[in-house]
């Protein structure tokens, strides 16, 4: 069986899949990273959003011999060493962007990307468009909107331009 | 200096979050097991068929396969049992077939399970699934209700005549017909409820595991009810006394109703583990949740209300049929009837109703309760002919409303379907409502959408509902196989920290913080110091789990009962200790104290001596500071409030844009705002689906066109608006709380108020109702086919 490395969360990692293994499958159940979530056959729902080479990237619509020789980042390697919380996820918590939890790790994956994404500021349509691919059952995305908007000025460290 | 407030009313934020935001929570297909096997199951792509013959021989020969079962390796055990019987007119009981738990003889919905496959990898029994021959015969089948319910219609089950499940009925009909003889004006309404898929984020997922040194089985399931499936599984499909089984339903991610139920996959995986001595793990794929998973709704209806010449409502009759599926999942007939017939009095102080409910068999996949549950479809069919019966009679619509709302000193209010409310106030909800919505100023935000050549509406719910289900002797008698108290066990630490052991379930909720406020509020000590555990049947007590937004008005009050008696306890060692009666002994902010005086001691210094009892008064009381209790409501809790939706429609494309949601609900004593405010905004993210999105569509076969994310229409950030919501609270005048429950009144209160500024928007275009979901296709072709009938 093909070989893939892959660097997750900083560490190297490297193990034998099917040519058919999806990224998503290497990282709950070969790597135990099971914070990434899996929420659809259909490439819908975007629970299980990582970031690769600094992208965000549905996990269940790559090939993990697609990822070979990437860097991988999952919602479990976002906190510092020391356990200081990103500020996506500071701000769901503070915002109540998240209720059962389950959509978490794939919004704040992709949260993360849309503000680095749009260092000229964010308005509320285009937080909630650029939203799109993830579904989310519980909030309502009201919360998770704020979220994201509160999240901005922290992470390019300027004042608030965005929404609300 | 002074500590945080993080009693009741504070807006807490979430002990849970932490775990969940770093990707640390702990959801069943999370979890693996050492020797770990993979279940996957085969199902019916047909929906109704005769099973032939099965051969079994080369999936059982693929690499890495273990057991192959059919219906025919499960003989001994049980099929899935109906927790509620309901009684037909004639009084004989509800028809109830057998739901095996695989296919016996025939399929009778697509998603049916027919075969099991468990290999190695998922994959191994995924692709040996493949490998199953299985000769399927085609048998006509009854798709729809009105298919099901024809002359001539094929029948799901043999011992089902007509496909008839019951036919109920609730009310005074010779009060209704005497009525509406005499009545100025009958107004009638057809209208159907959509049906939907619940969809939780997470898919269904169940993970079986046995024990031979000791003979224990333990299921992890996402469930939300983990004793409910323990005694239902354990005592009626498997034959295994309560000891030996454990459930435990971890973190779950979303139920809103649909992992309430007691499913096939959960005896499967459990019955196998033991079977093979090795755990068995399932995990449903979204696609087998479209078709696996409870849905919801699917009602077709006539409603008629008849008036006095002001508009005052004299009598309403109502007709229902309600599709049950192809077998009858847990609670499936009490949804239809009593969480649905009882409340159509809605706000309102019609004085004669009657009501008349067929429960109708077809070839789809079960239908239950759904974030709701028989609530949502009691407000669209009420509201709907509300907004009917002023249209007919050319009446305002707030004017009509309050004509005929329930006046606030006529509390308690017997209605003439069952229900006693104890307390609410429509005409504040209402006004507030109006106020935050703006509804004096939506003439001119008309005339101004006009100009950009845009259509706008406003429509208005004013519901009620009810939770906090419900007194265990109420619903025997109406047909409940269960009690639904709930229990709490607090569990005080020798130093003074608690543990709650809760027999409600958090999937979403935010129980861990809720609850715990309840103890920081009546025991005075930091929230740092509660935890709250839930979802493990060797854990907690006996309870009945969540739904219904019965976890804080019934586990709540189960937890103030039991705090109650640490209290009392407390006192009686605080007496001892300090040399006084126990009646000196007052108890606030975390301390005994001697009344009058300064002499007092801690909450800790109790537990501490409860647990180190020498100087304690041994013949009197017991150590230990650990209190349990029990707590059956005394009636239902009744939450209501108003919506106001505002729509603004491109009539060359017919897609309408919500551009404003009020939601002023009254949910009795709030415990956490900001959760309250995210269980409103959720559940009215579910009832804006349902109005203008959601539908489950089945062909005229019974084949599921809408079976995946990309055919059914969730809800997405960028098709919901931001949505104001406020309270007007009155109190539940019944439990210790005074909480009423918010888990469902987005979802029930918001659909008429959005299809009621649908229908508003296209006024000019004679439209008087429109059925769920308001889809561009179907707004568009009016506004194509009809000349509007006055220009603005
Ligand atoms: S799991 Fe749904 S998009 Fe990847
Ligand atoms: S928080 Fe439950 S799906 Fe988003």
């Amino acid at each position: 069986m093909p070989q893939v490395t892959l660097t997750v969360n900083g560490k190297t990692a490297s193990v034998e899949v099917e040519g058919r293994t999806l990224l998503v499958e290497v990282l709950r159940d070969k790597l135990g990273l099971t914070g990434t979530h899996v929420g659809c056959d259909t490439s819908q729902c975007g629970a299980c959003v990582v970031h690769v080479d600094g992208k965000a990237v549905k996990s269940c619509t790559m090939l993990a011999l697609q990822a070979n020789g990437s860097s991988v980042t999952t919602i479990e390697g976002l906190a510092a060493a020391d356990g200081t919380l990103h500020p996506m996820q500071e701000a769901f918590r503070e915002n109540h962007a998240l209720q059962c939890g389950f959509c978490t790790p794939g919004m704040v994956m992709s949260a993360i990307d849309i503000v680095t994404t749009h260092p000229q500021g964010l308005t509320e349509a285009e937080i909630r468009h650029l939203l799109e691919g993830n579904l989310c059952r519980c909030t309502g995305y009201h919360n998770i909107v704020k979220a994201v908007a509160a999240a901005w000025p922290v992470m390019h460290g300027k004042e608030a331009v965005a929404a609300e | 200096m002074n500590a945080p407030f993080e009693g009741i009313g504070a807006s807490v934020r979430r002990k849970e979050d932490l775990r969940f935001i770093s990707g640390r929570g702990h959801y069943v297909d999370d979890m693996n097991r050492p020797g770990q096997l993979h279940a996957v199951i085969k199902r019916s792509d047909r929906p109704h068929a005769k099973i032939n013959s099965i051969d079994t021989s080369a999936a059982l020969a693929a690499p890495g396969v273990v057991a192959v079962y059919t219906s025919t390796d499960l003989a001994a055990i049980g099929g899935l049992p109906c927790g509620w019987q309901i009684h037909s007119k004639d009084g004989s009981p509800m028809a109830e077939p057998k739901h095996p738990v695989l296919a016996e003889g025939k399929v009778r919905h697509v998603g049916d399970p027919i075969a099991v496959v468990i290999a190695a990898t998922k994959q191994q029994a995924k692709d040996a699934a493949e490998l199953l021959h299985i000769e399927l015969e085609d048998l006509p089948s009854a798709a729809s209700i009105l298919d099901a319910i024809a002359s001539g219609a094929a029948q799901v089950h043999d011992n089902a005549p007509g496909n008839i499940c019951y036919d109920w009925h609730i009310g005074d009909k010779a009060g209704m017909e005497a009525a509406f003889a005499q009545a100025h004006r009958v107004i009638t309404l057809d209208l159907t409820n959509n049906r939907l898929v619940p969809n939780a984020m997470e898919p269904r997922a169940a993970l079986g595991d046995y024990d031979s040194s000791t003979g224990d089985y333990t299921l992890y399931t996402t469930s939300q009810n983990p004793h409910v499936i323990r005694l239902l599984m354990g005592a009626f499909v498997l034959g295994l006394p309560e000891h030996k089984l454990r459930v435990v339903a971890p973190d779950v991610g979303g139920g809103f109703g649909s992992k309430i139920y007691h499913y096939a996959e959960e005896a499967i995986v459990t019955w196998a583990a033991g079977k093979l001595g090795r755990p068995v793990k399932w995990t449903a794929d979204r696609s087998e949740s479209f078709m696996s998973d409870a849905h919801g709704r699917d009602h077709v209806s006539t409603a008629k209300m008849a008036v006095d010449k002001d508009g005052k409502f004299l009598a309403m009759h109502v007709d229902t049929l309600c599709n049950m599926g192809a077998y009858l999942s847990t609670f499936a007939p009490a949804v239809p009837t009593y969480l649905y017939a009882t409340l159509l009095a809605g706000t309102y102080t019609t004085p004669v109703i009657y009501a008349e409910v067929k429960a109708v068999f077809t070839n789809t996949v079960p239908v239950d309760a759904y974030r709701g549950a028989g609530r949502p479809e009691a407000t669209f069919l009420i509201e709907r002919l509300v907004d009917a019966v002023a249209y007919d009679l050319g009446m305002d619509r707030v004017a009509i409303r309050l004509k005929n709302f329930i006046p606030r000193d006529a509390f308690p209010y017997q209605t003439p379907v069952a229900l006693q409310y104890d307390s609410g106030d429509y005409f504040a909800t209402l006004d507030a409502a109006l106020k935050h919505a703006d509804w004096a100023g939506f003439p001119a935000r008309r005339a101004a959408a006009a100009a950009k050549g845009k259509l706008r509406g406003i429509g208005i719910s004013t519901y009620l509902e009810a939770c906090g289900i419900a007194p265990s002797k109420v619903v025997g008698s109406l047909g409940a196989r269960a009690g639904l108290y709930e229990v709490a066990n607090i569990r005080v630490h020798p130093t003074g920290s608690v543990t709650v052991f809760t027999g409600t379930h958090s999937h979403g909720q935010g129980h861990e913080t809720t609850l715990a406020q309840l103890v920081v509020e009546q025991l005075g000590i930091p929230i740092a110091n509660v935890d709250v555990v839930h979802g493990d049947t060797a854990k907690i007590p006996f309870g009945m789990g969540t739904y219904g937004s019965r976890s804080l008005a019934v586990g709540g009050s189960a937890m103030v009962k039991a705090m109650d008696k640490i209290v009392l306890k407390g006192r009686k060692i605080a007496a001892h200790l300090l040399e006084t009666d126990v009646d000196d002994i007052e108890f606030k902010d975390g301390k005994f104290t001697v009344a009058g005086t300064d002499r007092s001691k801690s909450f800790g210094e109790i537990a501490l001596t409860a647990y180190v009892p020498h100087n304690y008064p041994i013949e009197e009381l017991e150590p230990g500071l650990d209190e349990t209790a029990f707590y059956d409501p005394k009636n239902f809790t009744f939450p209501g409030g108003c919506h106001v939706c505002e729509v603004e429609i491109d009539p060359a494309t017919g897609i309408p844009t919500i551009v404003n949601f009020v939601a002023v609900d009254d949910v009795g004593r709030v415990v956490n705002p900001m959760i309250v405010e995210g269980q409103v905004q959720g559940g009215i993210a579910q009832g804006i689906g349902q109005a203008l999105y959601e539908s489950a569509i089945y062909d005229a076969q019974g084949q599921l066109l809408s079976g995946s994310f990309m055919d059914y229409t969730m809800p997405r950030a960028d098709n919901l608006p931001n949505i104001t919501v406020a309270t007007e609270n009155t109190m539940c005048t019944h439990n210790p709380l005074g909480s009423k429950g918010c888990g469902e009144v987005g979802a029930i209160g918001s659909p008429p108020a959005v299809i009621g500024a649908i229908v508003d928007a296209l006024k000019d275009y004679g439209v008087r109702h429109m059925n769920m979901p308001a889809s561009p296709e179907k707004i568009w072709s009016i506004i194509q086919s009809r000349p509007a009938m006055a220009a603005e």
